[in-house]
Formats: structure tokens, sequence, C-alpha cells
């Protein structure tokens, strides 16, 4: 089944907000194996032009998969998720993700398309403050490989 | 240090980088990022969807290839912008040495506004598992 073209720019409500903490960033850049001192130490964080310590340049999938699934529950994407494979993924970073950001998330469906019988799905999901500062913007696409 | 704008030249080499995953990393990882998709850490359910065995989640290998531009840049807050394609997937044996992943990296441009291109290659085992891997840094 195509996904349907007038999916493309459907945005869901925004997510509750997400506090990033220290132990966060410390457990996810432990699980990539980088002992880089700006994920772990705020002096070294402060030491470097930052606020508190900063999170990986992929930290922000955490956030982005939570956001994603108000796409995985909308019942107007018909997608099989059983045969879905990550395709795809893009972080634009409008400036790093630190400890104490507390963050909102909104997705929106940014394409569809069917490609050799491959649905493919991109999600954009935008991270700001609460206040309203744009933090990072993700997009991932999902690939449904259709039925041999 | 953060590296200079000035020092940076198109066609310049990244150190090579080279690690291992495990399928105990595979499990820190799924903790971590909280994607507990089946296919990373139960052998069954790989074969079952037609893999050779367990793989590791994508974004485990685009965040450890990203290593080798934070540590060339100097500063992980340096990369504005990062994308990945995944082509192929990295197969992870249950056994102590796990896959072999290996990073190499180029400069391919500079901007005058300060933003440097580095594009990436990715291989485990020889193979290429990500089809296209691209991050931008701010330098100054």
């Amino acid at each position: 089944m195509a996904l349907d073209a007038g999916l493309v720019g459907r945005s869901y409500p925004p997510s509750a907000v997400y506090e990033v903490g220290r132990e966060k960033i410390a457990e996810f850049a432990a699980a990539l194996g980088d002992p880089d001192p700006v994920y772990l130490d705020p002096v070294a964080a402060r030491a470097a032009g930052h606020p508190d310590v900063i999170a990986p340049p992929t930290f922000a999938i955490v956030l982005s998969l939570g956001a994603g699934n108000v796409v995985v529950e909308d019942p107007d994407v018909d997608i099989d998720y059983s045969r879905v494979v990550h395709g795809e993924q893009r972080f634009t970073h409008h400036r790093p993700i630190r400890a104490g950001d507390r963050l909102v998330a909104t997705a929106t469906i940014d394409a569809v398309k069917t490609i050799a019988g491959n649905d493919m799905l991109t999600t954009r999901v935008d991270l700001a403050t609460e206040d309203g500062e744009p933090v990072c913007t993700t997009r991932s696409m999902l690939v449904a490989r259709g039925a041999a | 240090m953060t590296r200079r704008l000035a020092d940076v030249e198109v066609g310049a080499e990244l150190p090579e980088q080279s690690s291992r995953v495990t399928r105990a990393d595979l499990v820190r990882y799924a903790g971590a990022s909280g994607d507990f998709n089946v296919i990373h850490w139960n052998e069954r359910v790989a074969r079952e969807v037609g893999l050779p065995d367990v793989i590791a989640h994508g974004m485990l290998t685009a965040g450890i290839a990203v290593r080798a531009v934070t540590r060339w840049a100097g500063d992980p807050g340096a990369v504005v912008d990062y994308q990945v394609r995944f082509s192929r997937p990295v197969v992870v044996p249950d056994d102590e040495s796990g896959a072999e992943l290996t990073v190499r990296g180029r400069v391919a441009a500079v901007g005058e506004d300060g933003r440097v291109r580095v594009d990436l290659t990715v291989t485990s085992s020889g193979d290429k598992v990500l089809s296209l891997a691209r991050a931008v840094v701010a330098l100054s």
C-alpha cells in the first residue's frame, strides 16, 4: 500500500517537556564509547565555552525516537512496521544540546515517497526549549521494504 | 582546543579510527538510546526477518563514526550538521570480539563562512556500511 502524499506537512502536538540530565548525557556518551570530557565534566565543558556538559551530536535521537511515536501511532500512516528499516538520519544543530535544557519536540511528516515498491517516510522533529529557542532539527527516513 | 579554520585544507585526511562493537555494546546502546528493537539483541528474531544475525543499531554506528569528526574538530559542539544513509547492516556475532568498524574522513569543502564539510567512509570488515556520512563543523 502506497503512503498517501496528502500526509506531507501533517504536524503533531508538541511533546511533554524533556529535561536533559548530566547523567543521561554521560550514559549516552559511554554507550558510544566516547570519553570526551565535554560530555562528562562541567568544568571541561565550561572551559570549552559551554554553559554545562553538552550532548554528543547524535544524542537527539533519544528525543526524536520518542517524538516519532506519534507518527507510528497515526492510523492514517499506512506503513508496515514489521518491514521497516532505518534508511537515513540527519541532525541539524542550531546549538549543542546541553544539560539542563528543557526541550519540547514537535513531529511533522516531511516527505512520503514510494520507489520500486518501497514506502519511504521522512519525519522531521523540531526540538526547541520550552521558551521557544530552536535547538536541533532531526530528520528520520524509514523505509518499508515492499513485499517480494 | 578547537581546530582553527586557518589550519584546515580541502583534501586533508582525518586520523583513521578503528573500533569494535560487541553484543554487550548493543545492549548498552539500547538502554542509553531507548531503541529496544529486537533485531539488535535477539538472534532468533533477527534470522526470522531475514538477517544473517543480530545487527548493530544504525545510530550506534553513526554515533561511533562521528567521533572521528568531533575528535578532529576538538569540540563536539562545533558539529552543526550530520547526516547518514544506512546501506548495509553491521552484523555483530555472539563472541568476544564482535564486529570491526573503521572510519576514515576527508575534508570535502571549506566555506568562507567557516563551515567545513567532512565526508566519512565507514566500513565493517571491508564493506561500506554507510553509503553517505557527512558532517559539517563550524570553525573560526
